[in-house]
């Protein structure tokens, strides 16, 4: 029978099959942990004295709580400092690896394990975090967990779980210059809506898919979570083949040729169902913001503030209403003049270092606004590394950006990197729920082309905007456009 | 897990319906890093009223929970369950119960166990007479019995046989365990391994 590649991937990894109201056990392949939703499940497993399973399978980084600047000093948050902590000395009794705060490998927990080359085609990857879904880029069956799912895990390896549905996203055409792959999936989210994809697994497919880089592609599947999806995922072909090779745990010699060969497999079969379809043509897709306060409230930057008499679903006008309250937003005002006074450069969505070069081209030779912050945190050591050996930290710190250490940072405010209440941002991250960055903060979802374009206007721009501001001027506008 | 067979305990009326996971543990006791201990923050709210039911004695030993219509609703939190279990209650009668709490307390061992509203107005009634008042609950009979009260609960078959058995879904899994062993051997050879740390 013809099969989607959700449901390869699934059926190599029954361990036994539910029959009736039972759900099938699933083995995992690969389980990531970090602070903030693991210390109960290892307390669980200690009150009941078992071990965990396979601590070769299981990698944990401090992320979540991590100070970005002064990480050599001790934590100042009690709660932050407790919760590291404790990881510490759990993952030293139960013998499971850690990239703690300052360690060359450390980094939010979705960035490392691929560019450690853990994450693999066709694997089960979880995580106590429902941005595991990134994973999925490399054509595995990534999902985000609770902590007692994670305490199975632990104990067990595997999770018994009901098959998940299947929908097919296809994006046909190609991406016009400027328009990034955050673009792609602030527009799906904002045409399937923040409960679309509940209770699937959303396959990224089509031409404009395709041609996108690795980097990109863990953009869209990561938040594949903010339409509801359990996970989203991409089959694997060249380029992941390519970002994988040498990469420390990416099988080396024979191995590597048996795994490609076992790769290629896995894709949808043609004539294969799934359970649900969405098109959407990239010919059209245009730099796209929010404007609300859930992932779905977006619009391309050439529009303007919707006005919430004109939406016919009553649940929407009223979340419209009370999201533009919070927002402080009027209805007809061009998204183009909202003014913010932060920019947030990083995250699990867009903190790697194709995220960093993109921005970099845009604000090199530039100035951030007066009364601007931009904060610009790598998405891992090895990232801040690597853009460090090119240079980029130097192109934002002339431009007055801020340069700072890895981890989660403003992405949901849990260190200090937080907005103050009413301060509005542009934010590469994935939530822009109320007081996600802070308590009263404002956020708008943005590419990392976007922000830094937001960071030198003051107001949401894209790279455009500075060429005509510009036009006849002498800077490097048109470096811009990759 | 404990088996769950039968259990007599202190019963204490909590006359209430509607009461959310937020009432059973503010979001600020959550923060802990432990399984255990959540009973400081079980109903806080409610707690700091010198009147409450669990302030008074004899209910302040209490173990059966005599709860109103549509207990445990609200955000998932999984610490609601450990936040009565860890106070001692073991069981939670009410009419009726949101599912996913039903679900969270079948995993943790505490019983949810489903009354007639009309049955759980006579426990309040006697509960409230005579305090301390002990209720026998027990799940192989499916009933409860307190002094001449008797009445039926439902409970779905799965949970009470898991419950009897004393099975968390871990130990449920571990049954498998042989399987899973079988399904490790034959896993791909290219799969990557965590430790040794490759490149160090
Ligand atoms: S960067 Fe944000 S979304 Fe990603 S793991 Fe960290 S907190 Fe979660």
């Amino acid at each position: 029978m013809a099969k989607t590649l959700a449901e390869k991937v699934w059926d190599r990894h029954v361990v036994r099959r539910g029959s009736g109201a039972e759900p099938d056990l699933l083995y995992i392949d690969l389980h990531l942990v970090h602070e903030v939703t693991s210390p109960q499940a290892f307390d669980g497993l200690r009150l009941a004295g078992r071990p965990v399973r396979r601590p070769d399978l299981t990698i944990a980084t401090e992320d979540h709580n991590v100070p970005t600047v002064g990480i050599d000093l001790p934590i100042a948050d009690p709660v932050s400092r407790t919760q590291v902590e404790t990881l510490r000395r759990n993952c030293a009794e139960f013998g499971v690896r850690l990239h703690p705060m300052g360690d060359a490998e450390q980094g939010i927990v979705h960035v490392v394990g691929p560019q450690l080359g853990l994450t693999q085609p066709g694997m089960t990857v979880v995580c106590g975090d429902s941005h595991t879904s990134t994973h999925g880029a490399f054509g595995a069956l990534a999902f985000g967990i609770g902590t007692s799912e994670v305490e199975h895990v632990m104990a067990t390896q595997t999770l018994p779980l009901r098959p998940f549905k299947t929908m097919a996203v296809t994006i046909t055409g190609e991406l016009r210059p400027g328009v990034t792959a955050k673009d792609v999936i602030l527009a799906v989210i904002a045409r399937i809506g923040t409960g679309g994809g509940q209770g699937y697994v959303l396959e990224y497919r089509g031409p404009a898919i395709e041609k996108l880089s690795m980097e990109a592609r863990m953009t869209v599947c990561n938040m594949s979570i903010e339409a509801g999806a359990r996970a989203g995922m991409i089959a694997p072909d060249e380029t992941t083949f390519a970002y994988l090779k040498g990469r420390p745990h990416a099988p080396a010699g024979e191995l590597w040729d048996n795994a490609v060969a076992d790769w290629r497999g896995l894709r949808t079969d043609d004539g294969a169902v799934f359970d649900a379809e969405v098109v959407l043509d990239a010919d059209e897709l245009t730099p796209f913001v929010t404007w609300g306060t859930n992932p779905g409230q977006g619009l391309p930057l050439s529009a303007t503030v919707p006005d919430p008499e004109r939406i016919a679903d009553e649940n929407e006008r009223v979340a419209a209403e009370k999201a533009l309250s919070y927002m402080d937003l009027v209805p007809g005002t061009p998204l183009r003049e909202i003014s913010v006074d932060t920019v947030f450069l990083g995250s699990c969505t867009n903190g790697r270092i194709e995220d960093l070069r993109a921005a970099a081209a845009v604000i090199a030779g530039r100035q951030v606004a007066d009364g601007v912050r931009m904060l610009v945190v790598p998405g891992s050591m090895r990232v801040k590394a690597q853009a460090e050996a090119e240079g980029l930290h130097e192109v934002f710190l002339a431009a007055g950006a801020e340069w700072r250490q890895a981890g989660c940072s403003m992405c949901l405010g849990m260190n200090p990197d937080q907005l103050a209440p009413g301060e509005r941002s542009a934010s590469t991250s994935n939530r822009n729920f109320e007081g996600r960055q802070g308590k009263g903060g404002r956020t708008h979802l943005v590419s990392p082309l976007v922000a830094a374009a937001t960071a030198v206007r003051g107001t949401l721009s894209s790279p455009e905007d500075l060429v005509t501001a510009s036009a006849g001027g002498t800077n490097t506008a048109a470096s811009a456009q990759n | 897990m404990e088996p769950f067979t039968t259990h007599t305990g202190v019963g204490v009326p909590l006359r209430r319906s509607n009461v959310d996971t937020d009432q059973i543990i503010p979001a600020v006791y959550l923060k802990r890093v432990t399984r255990t201990g959540f009973e400081d923050g079980l109903f806080a709210a409610w707690r700091s009223d010198e009147h409450f039911v669990l302030n008074q004695e004899p209910y302040r030993a209490g173990s059966v929970l005599v709860a109103g219509p549509d207990f445990g609703t609200g955000s998932s939190r999984e610490h609601a369950v450990w936040a009565l279990s860890d106070y001692g209650f073991r069981t939670v009668l009410s009419a009726r119960f949101a599912d996913i709490f039903r679900g969270n307390a079948g995993k943790a061992g505490l019983l949810a166990a489903q009354l007639e509203q009309s049955d759980i107005e006579l426990l309040w009634k006697l509960l409230e007479t005579e305090p301390g008042t002990e209720v026998t609950v027990d799940l192989r009979e499916k009933t409860v019995r307190a002094k001449e009260f008797t009445a039926p609960f439902a409970v779905d078959d799965y949970t009470r046989w898991r419950l009897l058995e004393g099975l968390d879904d871990i130990g449920l899994t571990l049954r498998h365990a042989a399987v899973i062993d079988e399904f490790e051997q034959a896993r791909a050879d290219y799969l990557p391994v965590t430790t040794p740390i490759a490149g160090a």
